[in-house]
């Protein structure tokens, strides 16, 4: 920030656009440093957001007997899924751990194939062998019942959205804030429409699940060619015939891919549902993580791990051969369909036969079990013990340097000052849009009534993104030009997107203790994966050939690296720091357990009390604004770029 | 073990045929049956909610190893938050908080307007909230444990968050506490850092314990972690009635919390015999941190810490039946 001189902040109207972003910076720097009173919004704002929330909250919790839309609407819905689910729990008890095994693979090898059908019999057992059956089956009947009732309604709706402009646009926003609105911002309301238990949890579950599901299928839906369309449109068919005969076939695969992602995002939610007592093996990780338990958390960690990568690995083989099959028109012979379909068979009823022979087969036996937990625990007490001192160090250089000054940039300049330099940065980023939603946003923070808590939690998710982004393009460079590194870091990768944040928790407080920089390292562990991933996209995709000639001309790899493949790359890069941002948003509320404070204890304290239940939904919301907030604008950054070249 | 369930349950059976026989006769008799003849009612389901602290979990454990093993209750335990807890008496979902901390607001909501729960008395344990230091900082700096000296050490305290003055830990939000004005009050150099969750002050403990570092932290009793974990506390001006009566400015100890049971009014007046023993239910927080150790730190499952309590302690809980018309 300091890098530039006054001398630079001329009245040109044709100054160069390039030191447009800096001059806002030094302006605003200036305005902190000679400050003008650090008052700030006394109280963080108005209040009237928050105590109208309070105020519906309790009208909720008193009408609930009496009131009609608790009677024929909120009542039933909790009952149906309640019962539901518990038929289908005892279902899994009475087929036991063979039945489940054998129609879950069954099932793969008919949708995904012969290798598929193995993983997911492997994955399958591996939840006994973590000790951790009866909990996993429990996690499963939730999943699927969630999974289900989201693509029930997620699928038309999608369809709807694919057709429909005007209906694509209402819908948007929603979704968004479905998506980035923290579930613990929620889960009081949760709580006091469906009451506790696994139908509340399902329901929660559902929330974050359905934006997928309706996302995708739109988009697959808008992909197919207006050309297609046209032509079926010449042939005289209705709009209904176009829909089923045409671009619902077509758009299978993406439509499967929701499904994948639909069944993702009720993966990710099931230690929250646990909160509000949904059984299963996100109880298993809260009840470990009040015991500070690392291993025994790791372990019911490991075995969500287990199940994503069977649900990912099916949903997406499954995806690939709808398209194959589209385009092959049935290419399997009919004896390899028919010995796939008899193995199945062979498989269900082995499963299911085996515990009617013997009632103990139908328990996972205990000589098979080993858990993880003992392994894990000595190497995390080992971990703590040695690297303290490392760990500490960098907390506290790491706040001093970047996190408190660039706090107290965004907390101690008056208010109006930071909405003008934002939505300025915004602007020159990506043009007026973004600059008014910028604006906008920060005037719903404000709004809501907690600005200082914002603008901390800003703090720590722009630094959050800068680590994220650091990280993501080192092993993202790294893996992209590396096949090796790529298959050996991969699974790491998979694990550690699916792993609940609350196993890593633990840690990250026992390495850095209950600060900011705790939160900002939580959220890096969730954050890095999805952002080396895209990254390593980026640089595969760049022509061979591009690169081939750099080498030839005499660059070596960190020139070809720098000065070729990272701008070729820069479109995915945008897309990267994009993901990177909303994952680190994600882990905003996971940072308030861990000491980050800002919104995200706010929202943490709105579930604990519930006369902070109003705070907390608000909260939530300035969250929501902030996401809004940064991804219009990274959004943005990546548009102009590309129309600018 | 089956053969002894049947005859209890055939026992159950025959003694309801009993009793509601007695029933259509007079209305009161059941009531004042003598605890030594056989139970009133079969105990049917109860709801215990199980709130997110390790001692909390012990009293489910001892409680429904009891439920369960001597009269034949259906326990269902829903592992949920304090505030939600509550929420349970109006919908049916919790019949049962075994340990609760003051909750004045919610006592108001629930029990006093909405008239949904009730109060049902002591569990036994004391509640002790306080300011704690690490027992190494208490032998290092005798003087650190009066209140009045804490300025004088407040920047062994400054860490990070703490913006230069010392640093004093807090945690789970949803636990009592009146830090800030406590440090208004006493006028202290030193700063309330928020950690989030028991897991953070707790793991602080064990950081501050293992390395050495200086630590200040509210912190309470009875506590599982203490079993491994030495600690002093830090002696504040005694508590006096009414002396936390400005939320902004305090000078004055926490005041001990007896902790009670709440229950669900219409399952209290259900008749089911396990009304008594959770009426009854009455521990020290010796007893309770003992399970809580086990659970915690001996990777014991809560039956397996509950049932060597209970056949270690016979005489303890054994009172916990009169009236369930069961002499184990």
């Amino acid at each position: 920030m300091t890098i530039l001189t006054a001398d630079l902040v001329p009245s040109s109207r044709r100054f160069d656009r390039r030191w447009s972003i800096p001059v806002v910076l030094v302006a605003w720097w200036l305005v902190w440093r000679f400050g003008f009173g650090t008052h700030n919004l006394p109280n963080g704002g108005p209040t009237f957001i928050q105590d109208w929330f309070l105020r519906i909250r309790n009208a909720a919790d008193a009408g609930r007997d009496s009131s009609p839309l608790f009677i024929y609407f909120f009542n039933p819905i909790a009952k149906t899924t309640g019962s539901v689910i518990s038929s289908m729990m005892s279902l899994t008890t009475n087929l036991g751990w063979t039945g489940i095994t054998g129609i879950a693979s069954a099932i793969s090898l008919w949708v995904a194939g012969w290798r598929h059908g193995l993983l997911t019999a492997v994955g399958f057992i591996s939840f006994g062998v973590l000790g951790l059956e009866a909990e996993s089956m429990q996690t499963l009947v939730q999943i699927i019942v969630a999974v289900f009732l989201s693509l029930l309604i997620g699928i038309p709706l999608g369809v709807w959205a694919g057709v429909s402009n005007g209906f694509s646009r209402v819908v948007t926003p929603v979704l968004d804030i479905m998506q980035i609105l923290p579930t613990f911002a929620y889960l009081p309301l949760i709580t006091l429409f469906f009451l506790i238990g696994p139908a509340s949890g399902t329901i929660a579950t559902m929330i974050y699940a359905i934006p997928p599901a309706i996302r995708l299928t739109a988009a697959g839906i808008r992909e197919v060619s207006t050309a297609t369309v046209e032509a079926s449109e010449s042939l005289g068919a209705t709009k209904w015939q176009r829909l089923t005969d045409v671009q619902l076939p077509m758009a299978k695969r993406t439509i499967v891919l929701g499904v994948n992602q639909t069944m993702m995002a009720a993966l990710s939610m099931i230690t929250i549902a646990a909160l509000i007592a949904a059984p299963g093996l996100g109880a298993s990780v809260i009840s470990a993580l009040i015991k500070l338990d690392v291993g025994a958390a790791f372990n019911a960690g490991l075995a969500i791990v287990c199940m994503a990568i069977v649900f990912d690995r099916v949903t997406t083989a499954a995806s690939v051969r709808t398209e194959r099959a589209s385009r092959a028109g049935g290419a399997a012979s009919q004896r390899t369909r028919l010995l796939r379909y008899g193995a199945g068979i062979g498989l269900i009823a082995l499963g299911v036969i085996l515990p009617g022979i013997n009632r103990s087969l139908a328990t996972f036996p205990d000589r098979w079990v080993h858990g993880t937990r003992n392994p894990v625990n000595s190497v995390a007490n080992w971990t703590q013990l040695h690297w303290y001192g490392a760990t500490s160090w960098l907390t506290t250089t790491v706040t001093h340097w970047l996190i408190d000054p660039l706090q107290s940039l965004l907390s101690n300049t008056p208010w109006p000052v930071v909405v003008l330099g934002l939505a300025l940065l915004a602007y020159f980023v990506g043009g007026l849009r973004p600059a008014i939603v910028t604006a906008g946003c920060l005037m719903g923070a404000i709004l809501m009534g907690l600005w200082p808590s914002s603008m901390t939690t800003l703090a720590s998710v722009l630094i959050g993104a800068l680590f994220t982004m650091i990280i993501g393009i080192g092993f993202g460079v790294w893996l992209g030009r590396s096949r090796m590194a790529d298959q050996l870091i991969r699974p790491i990768l998979d694990a550690g997107q699916v792993m609940p944040p609350f196993v890593y928790l633990v840690p990250c407080l026992a390495l850095f203790g209950a600060t900011r920089f705790t939160g900002i390292v939580a959220a890096l562990v969730y954050a890095s994966p999805a952002v080396i991933k895209i990254v390593a996209e980026g640089i595969r995709s760049v022509p061979a050939n591009t690169t081939e000639s750099a080498i030839s001309s005499g660059s070596n790899s960190w020139q070809t690296i720098v000065k070729v493949q990272l701008p070729m790359a820069r479109g995915m890069l945008l897309v990267a720091l994009n993901q990177g941002i909303i994952f680190v948003l994600a882990m905003v509320v996971v940072g308030g357990l861990v000491g980050a404070g800002g919104l995200g204890f706010d929202v943490v304290n709105g579930f604990a009390q519930s006369v902070f239940a109003g705070t907390g939904l608000a909260a939530g919301l300035a969250i929501v604004f902030l996401g809004i907030m940064l991804d219009r604008i990274t959004q943005s950054a990546g548009r102009s770029r590309r129309t600018t070249d | 073990m089956r053969r002894m369930a049947s005859l209890r349950a055939a026992a159950l059976l025959a003694c309801t045929g009993v009793l509601l026989a007695a029933c259509a006769g007079t209305s009161n008799t059941a009531a004042s049956t003598p605890a030594t003849s056989s139970s009133a009612k079969p105990c049917g389901t109860v709801n215990i909610a199980d709130n997110p602290w390790v001692g909390y979990e012990a009293d489910v454990a001892v409680v429904s190893y009891l439920l369960k093993t001597k009269l034949g209750c259906t326990v269902n335990i829903s592992k949920i938050d304090e505030q939600v807890s509550w929420q349970g008496f109006g919908t049916g979902q919790v019949d049962v908080i075994l340990e609760n901390w003051g909750h004045a607001d919610l006592v108001t909501k629930y029990i006093t307007t909405q008239k949904v729960a009730q109060d049902f008395g002591s569990q036994g344990n004391q509640g002790i909230i306080g300011w704690y230091v690490p027992a190494w900082m208490a032998t290092k700096y005798p003087d650190i444990t009066n209140w009045q000296n804490l300025n004088k050490y407040s920047s062994l305290f400054v860490t990070s968050e703490s913006g230069g003055k010392g640093q004093l830990l807090d945690g789970d939000p949803s636990y009592v506490t009146n830090d800030a004005a406590l440090i208004t009050g006493l006028k202290l150099n030193y700063k309330v850092v928020v950690g989030g969750s028991e897991a953070a002050l707790i793991k602080s403990l064990q950081t501050a314990t293992q390395q050495t570092k200086a630590l200040l932290f509210y912190f309470y009793e009875p506590q599982w972690a203490l079993a491994n974990l030495k600690v002093a506390r830090v002696t504040l001006p005694p508590y006096t009635a009414g002396c936390d009566a400005n939320p902004k400015s305090m000078a004055c100890d926490y005041p001990p919390y007896p902790l009670n049971k709440v229950v669900r009014v219409a399952w209290a007046n259900s008749g089911s015999p396990a009304v008594n023993l959770v009426q009854n239910f009455k521990w020290t927080n010796d007893d309770q941190n003992k399970v809580a150790e086990m659970i915690a730190n001996e990777n014991m499952t809560d039956d397996q810490a509950a049932q060597k309590w209970v056949d270690a302690n016979p005489t303890v809980w054994k009172a916990w039946f009169a009236g369930t018309g069961l002499t184990p």
